[in-house]
């Protein structure tokens, strides 16, 4: 040991190592854990075991559950699914509460179970994870209050499959199970098998304060656990993991009426603009690729820079850079600890070599002896390399440069994730403005990897759907109120080669198209089938391309023209289709257009009024929850109540300022096709609603098909919504499929379709003109 | 070793005019650092006596008197008690300096006479600063005769707060070219700049003007040194090196008062400028209850025990 004379030379920090006794003492008396079901541990099944990955040192024996683990972990769950859900919320609140002050009273014991198992530095398991955890539970307690009537006629889901990473793995339990249980849910959980330590630490303490059996199950093991979970009689599976997997699982539940929220991967845009701080970019580099070994799914980790201040930057970069402190995670002066398995220390180290190997430099990044990598960032790196477009989750970042703000935003969305982004200027209009442009469900502008348990947080694209945390988290473990369900009749076979009488011989002959990109189109396969006696256009695969391309094109300008623009095309469509009524005699009835007109009213009147909302997550922080439109939608419309239905779900839809591609009623399409002529002369601008006729599971199944859908509706059910969602799972499109109804009652509209019209967008902005202590309100 | 002296450079408003500081993620930057890095045992007593060599022990009190002065003058020669110095194997371990007003250097330096403990001297109308230009020259030259070896200058706040660069260079040229060879502090008030990037500025215009220090307060401000907006100096102080090859000093002062202060500074120091500036040729802590805490942390360290007050030998 150095004597203090040369410490005060060297000026070196020295170990500064956590008391790992307890949580050791704690592994020892157990030695080998199996499954928590119905409130208690199970027989240890067969057996692997979980290591600390700094050391390679076995830290337990774990579990692989098995296909009849999972069923009598689901069916405990089922039991006791109904006592709970129906325990009064204050009841839940308190037992949520109760996690919460435990999960406080033991931090110090969780953080280091959390480190040793995952490798991740003690100081941010014990500043970062834990509080964290805490602070979700504390906030669930709350909803689980007053969820009656924040949510009225809402309903628990009933049992949810929950299956979630080795990068946060307390945190990410805390962020699946509060809500659920909130909710009024009972869970089935399984932990990564890499880091199932504190979801088996956390079983103890539902034990402890008594929640009752069957609420919460954890069942351990691997890949095989988690796919006999998603094959369970669940309700629900919320999944956060790799995108691979999630496709996966999107595929298994197709069809099958349960409910799925996915957050995937991502490759995060780090924006930093000419007039950035740019020590607080770099800062917010530290905190995003280089938190967690770079091991986190929304780690900004594609550095874009502005060309002017690139130079400096990379210099201020590099330094920072280098004093970062790579070693034992348990000391509590080390910034970089272990990734989590040598696995996947070989697949980071493999995508660097094909990221060099495609002609990228890496600055830093070096393996050392054992499951460390240093941070590192690969630079000069061209769009295509490998490098930039896959997920490294690895501490190595990207850094390329932009012109213009223009090109920040065309380079930042080049990815087919879209989880979250940062975004660094001192300007407060440029940073809002890219904030909106950037594709990606949380958006950080000055500040990075920000979480509150009231914030939503969760992708698009590749990145997944669904939300967790706040308000929004909280209806993804909802049933919306029950409606009334009217069975949709199938439609008849399609034949291009139609028979029978196609019309009376009297008057000129009526030409019925395609509507596309506001005009009639011919369908490219030049086929009609026989419908209302009436030949009506075969639409397919390259129509809906067409279709796709002008609601694409539309976009824009109906988007500028804001709810208020917006809601004058209703309510201007409205007049049109009541003075047009006689028009669709025969093919709509008057109930149907009265219907309609009313839709137009309804979604106009809401056009400016389905907000975001700006949330108390913390102090010091303007954090808006933003309602975007997807974009593109496909909207597979019911075959009956052909202009009613139609319109119940169109209307919403543009209202929110989407642009819909919709596959009408297939047995009745002339509404559909009447209602083009008028929304063609009610300045619904073109594009906006595109019209295409024809099979509609094939056409379903093209939109699913095509990458540049942003969300489908669709009605249809058995087969069809199997052939639908299947093909989704692919595309990772969300749809929503509700049940079929009244198309001209009250059920047939309301705030659960704009929900469904839009996605959320959360915007950290952190402000204070001033420092701490001289009376800035941020502190 | 020895740095070579800021000479300061031309008034170049360029080199800070474009610069932007994002305040809440400075916030963000000074909390996180202390819990970034930690101090145990042997390594945290040799940083708290880095610390006690780099203190400008200081007495700045309407009521001060040669007495009082003479008092602290022996503490500063010997801050830690002598019995416990030598269980941590350290010797000839002194404050960095001493710091008083004009009037009392010369009982300053009679009492730090043979110590090699140079002697500090307020000057230029602290700690408002808002007197006559030539009086505020005097005063340095005053404070040189009595035998200053460093003098501590204030700014004139108003040529920050309404963006007179020019007028803030050239004093602080004058203040510069009247202490000679005297190292020069630049305290430059930080608790009523407010804004991070009015510090920022200033320390440029100090630093442009020949500081060899800049200093963040006079301790008689409502907000004294923070970590942010030390955080803040200590970035412009790379910044002017990058531009310039020259070290300039830094002296938090007048909001450090625990051992766990003491680290902290410290740490910024090293995390964000290096070793270098964890000397007292660049660093210097202005204060003068810190070191009775660090005493007791040393007392700890070496007794196991905590110690009263009334054991350690009063300042």
């Amino acid at each position: 040991m150095p004597s203090i004379g040369e410490i005060m030379e060297s000026m070196e920090y020295g170990p500064s190592t956590e008391d790992a006794g307890a949580v050791r003492d704690w592994l020892a008396a157990r030695g080998s854990f199996g499954h928590f079901i119905a409130g208690r541990f199970t027989k240890p099944g067969e057996t692997f075991a979980t290591r600390d990955p700094s050391t390679g040192v076995e830290l337990a024996q774990i579990s692989q559950g098995t296909e009849r683990d999972v069923a009598k972990a689901v069916r405990a769950a089922r039991r006791a699914a109904r006592g709970w859900g129906a325990m009064a919320g204050h009841d839940r609140a308190r037992f949520l509460y109760a996690i919460a002050r435990t999960i406080q009273k033991r931090e110090r014991f969780l953080s280091v179970l959390e480190t040793l198992d995952n490798g991740k530095p003690i100081r941010e398991s014990r500043d970062i994870d834990v509080p964290l955890v805490v602070r979700h539970f504390y906030h669930h307690a709350g909803w689980a209050e007053i969820a009656a009537s924040e949510f009225p006629g809402h309903a628990p889901l009933g049992v949810c499959g929950q299956i979630i990473p080795w990068n946060f793995p307390l945190l990410m339990l805390a962020w699946k199970v509060a809500p659920a249980l909130a909710a009024g849910n009972t869970v089935v959980l399984k932990p990564a098998e890499f880091t199932p330590l504190t979801a088996l630490a956390f079983a103890e303490i539902c034990a402890h304060v008594g929640l009752p059996a069957g609420v919460v199950n954890i069942v351990t093991g691997d890949g095989e656990t988690g796919a006999a979970l998603v094959a369970a009689p669940v309700d629900k599976i919320a999944f956060t993991g790799s995108t691979e997997v999630g496709r996966g699982i999107a595929r298994a539940l197709a069809g099958t009426g349960r409910k799925l929220t996915l957050e995937l991967g991502g490759k995060s845009p780090f924006v930093v603009m000419a007039d950035a701080d740019l020590d607080a970019a770099v800062e917010g580099v530290v905190d995003s690729i280089w938190f967690n070994q770079g091991q986190v799914c929304c780690a900004g980790s594609r550095i874009l820079v502005a060309e002017s201040v690139a130079e400096r930057f990379e210099t201020l970069l590099r330094r920072r850079m280098e004093k970062l402190r790579v070693g034992p995670p348990l000391d509590k002066s080390t910034d970089i600890g272990a990734i989590v398995d040598p696995v996947q220390k070989d697949r980071i180290l493999s995508i660097l070599a094909e990221a060099t190997g495609a002609g990228a430099e890496l600055v830093g990044g070096a393996a050392r002896q054992g499951c460390f990598i240093e941070p590192g960032y690969l630079k000069n790196i061209a769009p295509a390399n490998p490098g930039i477009r896959q997920e490294i989750f690895g501490p190595i970042a990207t850094l390329s440069t932009f012109r213009t703000p223009d090109e920040a935003v065309d380079l930042a969305n080049n990815t087919v994730y879209g989880l979250a982004a940062s975004v660094w200027s001192e300007s407060a209009t440029v940073a809002t403005d890219l904030a909106g442009r950037v594709k990606a469900g949380v958006v950080w502008v000055n500040c990075a990897n920000v979480f509150d348990a009231s914030a939503p947080f969760g992708g698009v694209r590749d990145s997944g759907y669904g939300r967790e945390g706040g308000r929004e988290g909280m209806l993804d473990y909802l049933a919306a109120p029950a409606v009334d369900i009217l069975r949709d009749p199938p439609p008849a076979a399609i034949s291009p080669a139609p028979q029978g009488q196609a019309g009376d011989g009297e008057g000129i002959d009526r030409t019925v198209k395609l509507y596309i990109g506001g005009a009639q189109k011919r369908p490219d396969g030049g086929a009609s089938y026989l419908a209302q006696d009436e030949l009506i256009p075969i639409g397919s695969r390259k129509d809906i391309r067409n279709a796709v391309e002008a609601a694409q094109a539309g976009l824009g300008k109906w988007q500028g023209l804001g709810g208020h623009g917006r809601a004058q095309v209703l309510y201007f469509l409205a007049e049109n289709l009541a003075l047009r009524r006689s028009e669709f005699a025969g093919y709509a009835s008057g109930d149907e257009v009265e219907a309609a007109i009313r839709r137009c009213f309804f979604y106009a009147g809401f056009a400016d009024k389905f907000d975001g909302a700006s949330i108390a997550a913390k102090p010091g922080h303007l954090t808006h929850v933003q309602h975007e439109p997807h974009g593109v939608m496909g909207v597979v419309a019911p075959n009956a109540a052909p202009l009613a239905a139609l319109m119940a779900l169109l209307i919403p839809a543009i209202a929110m300022g989407n642009a819909v591609v919709a596959v009408p009623s297939q047995d009745q399409p002339m509404a559909a096709l009447t209602l083009a002529q008028v929304l063609a002369c009610s300045d619904v601008p073109a594009g906006v609603v595109n019209i295409v006729t024809g099979p509609r599971e094939d056409l379903g199944r093209a939109l699913a098909g095509h990458d540049g859908v942003n969300a489908i509706w669709q009605v249809g059910q058995g087969e069809t919504r199997l052939a639908i969602e299947r093909a989704a799972a692919e595309t990772l499109i969300p749809v929503w499929s509700p049940e079929p109804r009244d198309w001209t009652g009250p059920a047939a509209q309301g705030r659960g379709f704009l929900r469904a019209a839009v996605r959320t967008k959360t915007i950290w902005l952190p402000f204070g003109a001033l420092p701490a202590g001289t009376g800035s309100a941020a502190y | 070793m020895p740095q070579e002296r800021n000479p300061g450079t031309a008034l170049r408003l360029d080199w800070f005019e474009g610069l932007r500081i994002n305040t809440p993620a400075s916030e963000r930057r000074a909390a996180s650092l202390p819990a970034r890095r930690s101090l145990k045992k042997e390594w945290q007593a040799a940083w708290l006596l880095n610390a006690v060599r780099c203190i400008d022990l200081t007495t700045l009190s309407g009521d001060d008197t040669e007495d009082r002065v003479a008092r602290l003058c022996a503490k500063a020669r010997a801050p830690i008690e002598a019995g416990q110095l030598a269980a941590l194997g350290v010797e000839g371990l002194t404050t960095g300096a001493v710091c008083v007003y004009p009037t009392m250097v010369a009982a300053a330096k009679r009492a730090l006479v043979g110590s090699g403990v140079p002697v500090a001297s307020v000057a230029t109308g602290f700690p408002a600063g808002l007197m006559p230009l030539d009086l505020r020259l005097a005063e340095i030259r005053f404070a040189l005769e009595q035998g200053a070896d460093e003098i501590d200058i204030v700014i004139t706040r108003a040529h920050v707060l309404r963006g007179n660069w020019p007028a803030l260079y050239d004093e602080l040229c004058a203040m510069r070219e009247a202490c000679g060879t005297a190292l020069m502090k630049a305290i430059l008030a930080t608790g009523e700049l407010k804004t991070l990037e009015n510090v920022a500025k200033a320390s440029h215009v100090a630093m442009q003007a020949g500081a060899d220090f800049i200093k963040t307060s006079t301790g008689k401000e409502p907000v004294n040194a923070t970590l942010p907006v030390s955080l803040t100096m200590l970035r412009t102080i790379r910044d002017y090196h990058d531009q310039t090859g020259f070290a300039v000093g830094f002296k938090p002062a007048g909001g450090l008062r625990t051992a766990k202060d003491a680290l902290n500074w410290q740490i910024l120091m090293r995390e964000e400028l290096g070793r270098d500036w964890l000397r007292p040729d660049l660093f210097r802590i202005g204060a003068s209850s810190l070191l009775g805490d660090i005493e007791r942390q040393i007392s700890h360290h070496v007794t196991g025990r905590y110690a009263a007050s009334h054991r350690l030998a009063a300042g």
